[in-house]
């Protein structure tokens, strides 16, 4: 009787491939403030997001939202709160998977009755959420996933959701862009990606674009390991083997690290230029590890790539001072967030200063062009919901004697040089030879 | 030619670390019928620790080849004292359960010691990449391979080796088998069965910790990589049959040449492939290649 059956064996085996899957945290906040705006902020505190895109998501969230109601950031956001209303966050952990997020997400809205939403840095959770976004009918702004298909697959006609952050068309479009002018004699590249939305979607637009910019190009190889899967030995034999002149990967957090450890030793850098569309977030903490000669890019003007500008330098340095290290762009694209949603809020109350509602507020989100520390965001596509920016690429290398990273041929590719106009696909767009783009 | 040396060579690296991650599991299974969920918190510690150990080793300037004892001493400190305080701390109390509460209980032991990693670690990412380049490469028809990860192959064929030593030759080894067998028959000989099932759970411990310290050097150690070890891990000791030892080894070989192959050949079905395996073998086999079918008993 002690033995276990072979029903108990199987079932017994089917609960822990069940438990095994999935995670499950949340940490709702509890305050009540008439006169404040509430603020759901979702940003991963746990997992292996919550190191490179989480936290540092999370602390520039903080960041602004102190001193947004002190009022201490730069001109033109030196007023306090967000139309006269002081900012209540609510941070609650993205991690657990789809299923958590939407029941979370739902929790924020009727539960805990927030006036808005800032959230999401993985694709998946935002192409899960986004559908019960428009179905509960409140304003809520993606900080940070790419994937193209939100507004062009999964809420076609969006009236309560708005996404800040560029999708991975921009990314994809100017690193074959960048590639193509820094090595013009690539002949053959190789991707590897990681098998989901953000990895696909990067990969297809990365080869549309480099079709288009150079039709004689040959795809030698193409990869697609597991989301987390932190063993890339075959892959990297097969891109070491595929003899492809570039290798391309949207690889975040510990995969690309990883990445980059088993890759550089194989010397996978020598043979092949490596473009690493989010290499800025690993850069820091990777130093010398991250071999010279990558092409990295940061999603968008951010991190190193940020324009000077007083809203820029304030920014970084209080950033700095309160938390010892230089924001990365999860950082600025959270800022840059925020600071939409102040805009619109304001501009929507105009002089009369009496928060607005959620109809005026979104009457003045559609299409609005602001400044945010990594330049300016236009919602410009997807009806006037989804931000378009610039982008820049540049060269790594190490600087052994003082231990800092540093950028060479850094070059920047206007917003739309980059981004589809508006109501055109991003595929559509890259394949009719980026018809209207303006470089 | 060169990309089936590359699939040999990729399969039996991928195959050897597949192994090591997961013979713990089906130790501890085969000896004390209990799925261990938290197998994959021990790999994370083990990995942790050892990441841990590694950095502020190198960063004192150390003898760097030294530094390779740091793995295993790692393993070895995780195993110890996390295996002990489940097995003594929690598991002792459930012993004779049904097996689907011993997965809850461990369910929750992960649940927690994932907490416990956060609260010590954080949610930065810790490295531990200078074992990994110091012993350099090898060049396989072109094809560079870090020695280290054949040197885990040779790893593996220990571990291995060791295990089967261990259970075949030596005493506990043959009171450990005679458990395997009948628990309850080996009770009623004397065998202190408690005793054993401390000893086995520390060492399934360990062998769980010894995967996460020697992947440390390889990969960005973050939370969460527990997670992806044990679904892995249980797709391995599922096809070689829950418990077996033997088993285990075939399981990793086969997953390992199998992903190695859909790799280098038809890479959209990588991700497919372990799953796939999985499901045949259980159609043919439903106790997986090495276990036998157990009567039910009344």
């Amino acid at each position: 009787m002690l033995r276990g059956t072979n029903a108990h064996r199987a079932s017994a085996l089917g609960a822990g491939i069940a438990l095994a899957v999935g995670l499950g945290i949340a940490a709702p906040g509890s305050a009540q403030d008439g006169s404040s705006l509430r603020i759901g902020i979702v940003t991963f505190l746990s997992g292996g997001a919550a190191g490179p895109f989480g936290v540092p998501a999370r602390n520039a969230a903080e960041l602004m939202v102190s001193a947004l109601n002190e009022g201490s950031v730069p001109a033109p956001y030196d007023s306090k709160g967000i139309a006269g209303a002081t900012i209540e966050p609510i941070i609650i952990d993205e991690a657990g998977g789809t299923q958590t997020q939407v029941s979370e997400y739902r929790n924020l809205v009727e539960r805990q009755n927030v006036d808005l939403v800032i959230g999401y840095i993985s694709s998946g959770d935002c192409q899960a959420v986004a559908p019960v976004v428009e179905e509960l009918k409140r304003l809520t702004v993606f900080f940070d996933c790419g994937t193209p298909q939100i507004f062009e697959e999964t809420v076609t006609d969006p009236q309560y959701l708005f996404r800040t952050g560029p999708t991975a068309t921009m990314d994809s479009v100017g690193a074959a862009r960048y590639l193509l002018e820094v090595a013009p004699d690539t002949e053959s590249f190789a991707g590897i990606n990681q098998n989901y939305a953000w990895g696909q979607d990067s990969w297809n637009d990365f080869v549309a674009a480099m079709k288009v910019l150079k039709p004689e190009v040959e795809v030698v190889g193409e990869q697609f390991p597991k989301l987390y899967a932190g063993q890339y030995g075959a892959e990297i034999s097969a891109l070491l083997t595929s003899g492809a002149d570039a290798v391309h990967s949207s690889f975040w957090g510990g995969d690309l690290e990883g990445f980059v450890f088993q890759a550089a030793a194989r010397g996978l850098f020598q043979r092949s230029k490596v473009v690493l569309t989010t290499g800025e977030t690993a850069m820091f903490r990777l130093g010398a590890q991250m071999p010279d000669g990558s092409i990295i890019g940061a999603r968008g003007p951010h991190g190193v790539f940020a324009p000077d500008s007083p809203l820029n330098d304030w920014f970084r340095q209080q950033y700095f001072d309160r938390y010892g290290t230089w924001p990365t762009y999860p950082s600025y694209k959270m800022a840059q967030a925020i600071l939409g949603v102040k805009t619109a809020y304001e501009k929507a109350a105009g002089a009369g200063g009496a928060l607005p509602s959620q109809e005026e507020v979104i009457a003045a989100f559609e299409g609005l062009e602001y400044e945010a520390p990594s330049g300016t965001v236009k919602m410009a596509i997807g009806n006037g919901h989804q931000a378009i920016q610039g982008v820049t690429y540049g060269i790594y290398s190490y600087d052994r004697d003082s231990g800092q990273p540093s950028l060479t041929d850094v070059r920047s590719y206007q917003a739309e040089c980059v981004n589809p106009p508006d109501a055109v696909k991003s595929l559509d767009w890259i394949n009719s030879g980026f018809e209207g783009a303006s470089c | 030619m060169l990309t089936a040396v590359a699939i040999v060579v990729d399969g039996a690296v991928f195959a050897a670390w597949l192994f090591i991650v997961s013979v713990g599991l089906t130790l501890i299974y085969g000896v004390m019928r209990i799925l261990n969920i938290a197998h994959g918190s021990l790999y994370a510690l083990g990995a942790y620790t050892a990441a841990w150990l590694v950095g502020a080793y190198f960063a004192q300037g150390y003898p760097p080849l030294a530094g390779y004892l740091l793995l295993p001493a790692a393993a070895l400190l995780v195993g110890v004292v996390a295996g002990l305080a489940i097995e003594r701390g929690v598991l002792r109390l459930m012993y004779g359960r049904d097996e689907v509460i011993m997965v809850l209980v461990t369910y929750a032991i992960f649940l927690v010691l994932e907490d416990v990693i956060k609260l010590i670690w954080g949610v930065d990412p810790y490295f531990a990449y200078q074992p990994y380049g110091l012993l350099g490469t090898v060049d396989v028809l072109g094809l560079p391979y870090p020695i280290y990860d054949l040197a885990t192959i040779a790893l593996a064929i220990v571990i291995g080796a060791v295990v089967w030593w261990g259970l075949n030759r030596t005493r506990v080894g043959k009171l450990l088998i005679a458990v395997i067998h009948d628990r309850e028959m080996s009770m009623a000989v004397g065998i202190d069965v408690t005793r054993l099932f401390a000893v086995t759970f520390v060492l399934g411990a360990v062998l769980a910790a010894l995967g996460g310290a020697v992947s440390a050097p390889k990969i960005s150690v973050v939370p969460g990589i527990g997670v992806e070890v044990i679904v892995l891990a249980f797709a391995v000791v599922v096809i070689g049959g829950l418990g077996s030892v033997g088993g285990a080894m075939i399981g990793a070989v086969i997953v390992g040449f199998a992903r190695a192959a859909a790799v280098h050949l038809l890479p959209e079905a990588e991700l497919f492939v372990i799953y796939a395996i999985m499901a045949a073998v259980l159609v043919v086999r439903p106790y997986g290649l090495f276990a036998k079918p157990e009567a039910r008993r009344i």
